[in-house]
């Protein structure tokens, strides 16, 4: 098992994620030290893709202004054995299946092994195609994370059982992005979950502020912010990082 | 070991969101299901028969043979179906196996805007909810088909994101799916995306190949030498084909778009220029910069301009069944002229790249041998684009 238990054992676990070198590296490289600073128990980096199909527009437009600035995935990768000299919490990389197969998906793997990095999320890669990956992940220590959405139902319990690291409960049906209402009966999944597994389960997809955080940890064992990060990020460009820490700050209180 | 399910080889496979997996599964116990009931079978025989005007013809072209000096070419004739393409086949069946499963919304992506004028047909046939997505650049590029939808009662939603174009518009239904489930079903255009939407749509599409080979044998006693059709996802290459791939002596040749040619970065040839990966529910392969970003294709076919290609395809590909060739811009806008004033008959500028190559094997070829090319659509939409290419500005 690899560090993320630790993300866990700060009562309720606060999940950030940021897309990685929007509007570059060296905002990303000081938004993730405000997070760290500020609560952060885990960190999701997002490795920009072309086609995100299971992002909405605030994070779509991330990934677009991030790669027409020229980043790539080894540069991500420098860019966190840069960051590992200070930030010691865990950290995983969201991104896309293809990302990780057409960079070679062991020579990807081994790196995030040799970088520090604790987990991997694909959120186009379900319960039935693990095995693309998960051979490697556990080679190299690497948790595969699992996400199980309200659509799940019958598959919760198949999935709960094999998650590794901790598992992402989508919030509600669609994409990603704020919401003002969740209407998803996320109480009865996280009870299946529980009943299937000891594996920490946290809720992302339309958390915007402290009053949902505090209600989406309440519920389960953390909550993950995403578009709502990337808009002060879209906002404020290269000079985001305090604001983000803020604003970290703010969300992991409301959970604590 | 990958999930075995809806592979072609190594192809294929459910590269999709947790979100929609039940919904994949869904279909996929409807479809066989149904594929086997003697009710659903007769009831789509009788849609294509009688309102998509199935059989289509097997033409015998005549002027085009003796002009090329080499093998008998047949036309197959999808362009004379109602709306004027192929993917009447598919919406057909797709929309009858959703209104069977109680679905009452359909969503679709489109490229050329066929698709999405079959889908909202099909839609307003059987008087469902239609939501067509087509990339912003070729709303433009097809002006006609966004209004023929609009009038069949479909919304059109314009989609800005990425390059505006197919691969954006199948990402853009895709997302709406994820959003609305329960009552919609993605009326998927093409042999790609998830399993078991290449199955499905290639089984509705193999009527073509079977009329092929029955239409053939009746007027020549045999079967052809090659079957030629045009590769964007592949659905009327995959429906041209699949009836003959156990008939090894038939040559399958898949025409890709090449844009203005494989050696620039103006070209939608995957198959060409592409290298294996993971995108839209489907391992296959794609056209893809060394870190796994999808490259921004370029085709003058708004349909064929699509950076992957259906899981089918690129199977028969690795095991060399089926032969893929690259066909330029401007080869097929020469084809698009060519067939309009040899046999006047307008093909789609997709069907144009199979014209192409035809052109190209017939005379290498003796008269002894035959050739059917799929003319996958009719060119009607194409006019205007086809004008300005050849730099005239054409108002309709």
């Amino acid at each position: 098992m690899s560090n993320i238990k630790k993300a866990f054992e700060n009562g309720k676990a606060f999940i950030p994620f940021i897309t990685c070198g929007d509007p570059d590296l060296e905002t990303t490289a000081k938004i993730v030290k405000e997070m760290a600073a500020n609560g952060a128990d885990l960190i999701e980096l997002g490795i920009p893709f072309s086609d995100p199909t299971a992002e909405g527009p605030v994070i779509q437009n991330a990934n677009l202004r991030a790669l027409s600035g020229g980043v790539t995935t080894d540069k991500i990768f420098d860019l966190v054995r840069d960051l590992r000299k200070d930030v010691k919490i865990p950290m995983v990389f969201m991104t896309y299946a293809n990302v990780v197969f057409s960079y070679g998906a062991e020579k990807f793997i081994s790196t995030l092994k040799e970088i520090q990095m604790d987990g991997l999320i694909l959120p186009d890669l379900p319960f039935e195609e693990k095995d693309e990956f998960q051979p490697l992940c556990d080679k190299y220590g690497i948790d595969l994370i699992s996400l199980i959405a309200p659509t799940s139902e019958n598959r919760i319990a198949m999935i709960a059982k094999e998650a590794k690291g901790f598992i992402y409960i989508v919030s509600s049906l669609g994409v990603t992005g704020t919401r003002s209402e969740i209407k998803t009966d996320l109480a009865s999944i996280v009870k299946t979950v529980r009943e299937n597994t000891d594996t920490p389960c946290a809720i992302g997809f339309g958390i915007s502020n402290p009053e949902q955080a505090a209600g989406m940890a309440d519920l389960s064992d953390g909550a993950i912010v995403g578009s709502a990060i990337v808009k002060i990020v879209e906002k404020a460009g290269r000079n985001a990082a305090p604001e983000v820490g803020r604003f970290v700050k703010s969300m992991k209180d409301a959970i604590r | 070991m990958t999930n075995p399910k809806g592979r072609f080889g190594v192809h294929g496979g459910q590269y999709i969101p947790e979100t929609l997996m039940n919904a994949v599964i869904e279909l996929e116990e409807a479809y066989n299901r149904f594929k086997n009931d003697p009710d659903f079978q007769k009831e789509l025989k009788d849609l294509l028969n009688e309102y998509a005007g199935r059989p289509s013809r097997l033409y015998y072209a005549e002027k085009m043979t003796k002009d090329l000096g080499g093998a008998k070419i047949y036309l197959k004739r999808e362009d004379l179906n109602h709306t004027g393409a192929h993917k009447i086949n598919n919406v057909l069946g797709q929309a009858l196996l959703a209104k069977k499963m109680g679905k009452t919304r359909l969503i679709a992506e489109t490229g050329a805007g066929q698709h999405g004028v079959a889908t909202a047909t099909a839609a307003a046939l059987m008087g469902m909810e239609c939501v067509v997505f087509m990339g912003e650049e070729d709303t433009i590029r097809q002006a006609l088909n966004v209004y023929r939808m609009r009038l069949l009662g479909a919304e059109v939603i314009p989609v800005k994101t990425g390059t505006a174009t197919l691969k954006d518009a199948v990402s853009e239904a895709m997302r709406e799916w994820t959003s609305r489930i329960s009552d919609t079903h993605y009326c998927l255009g093409s042999v790609m995306g998830p399993h078991p939407f290449p199955t499905i749509v290639r089984d509705f599409q193999a009527v073509i190949s079977k009329e092929i080979r029955s239409q053939l044998l009746e007027k020549e006693g045999r079967l052809p030498d090659a079957v030629i059709a045009c590769v964007g996802g592949g659905s009327n290459a995959i429906g041209s084909f699949y009836d003959f791939i156990p008939d090894t002596s038939v040559r399958l040749i898949g025409c890709e778009a090449a844009g203005r040619g494989i050696d620039t970065f103006e070209t939608a040839a995957t198959i060409s220029t592409g290298r294996l990966g993971l995108f839209h529910g489907m391992k296959s392969y794609f056209c893809q910069d060394k870190y796994g970003q999808i490259a921004p294709v370029y085709s003058i076919s708004a349909g064929l301009d699509y950076p992957g290609v259906g899981p089918e395809h690129a199977h028969l590909h690795d095991i060399g069944r089926a032969e893929y060739v690259p066909v330029t811009d401007e080869e097929a806008v020469c084809a698009f002229e060519y067939l309009a004033k040899t046999e006047g008959i307008i093909p789609a500028i997709e069907s144009a790249h199979a014209v192409a190559y035809a052109q190209k094997l017939a005379p290498t070829l003796s008269k002894d041998k035959i050739i059917v090319v799929t003319i996958s659509g009719r060119g009607d939409k194409d006019c205007a684009a086809i004008a300005r290419y050849r730099g005239e500005d054409l108002h309709e």
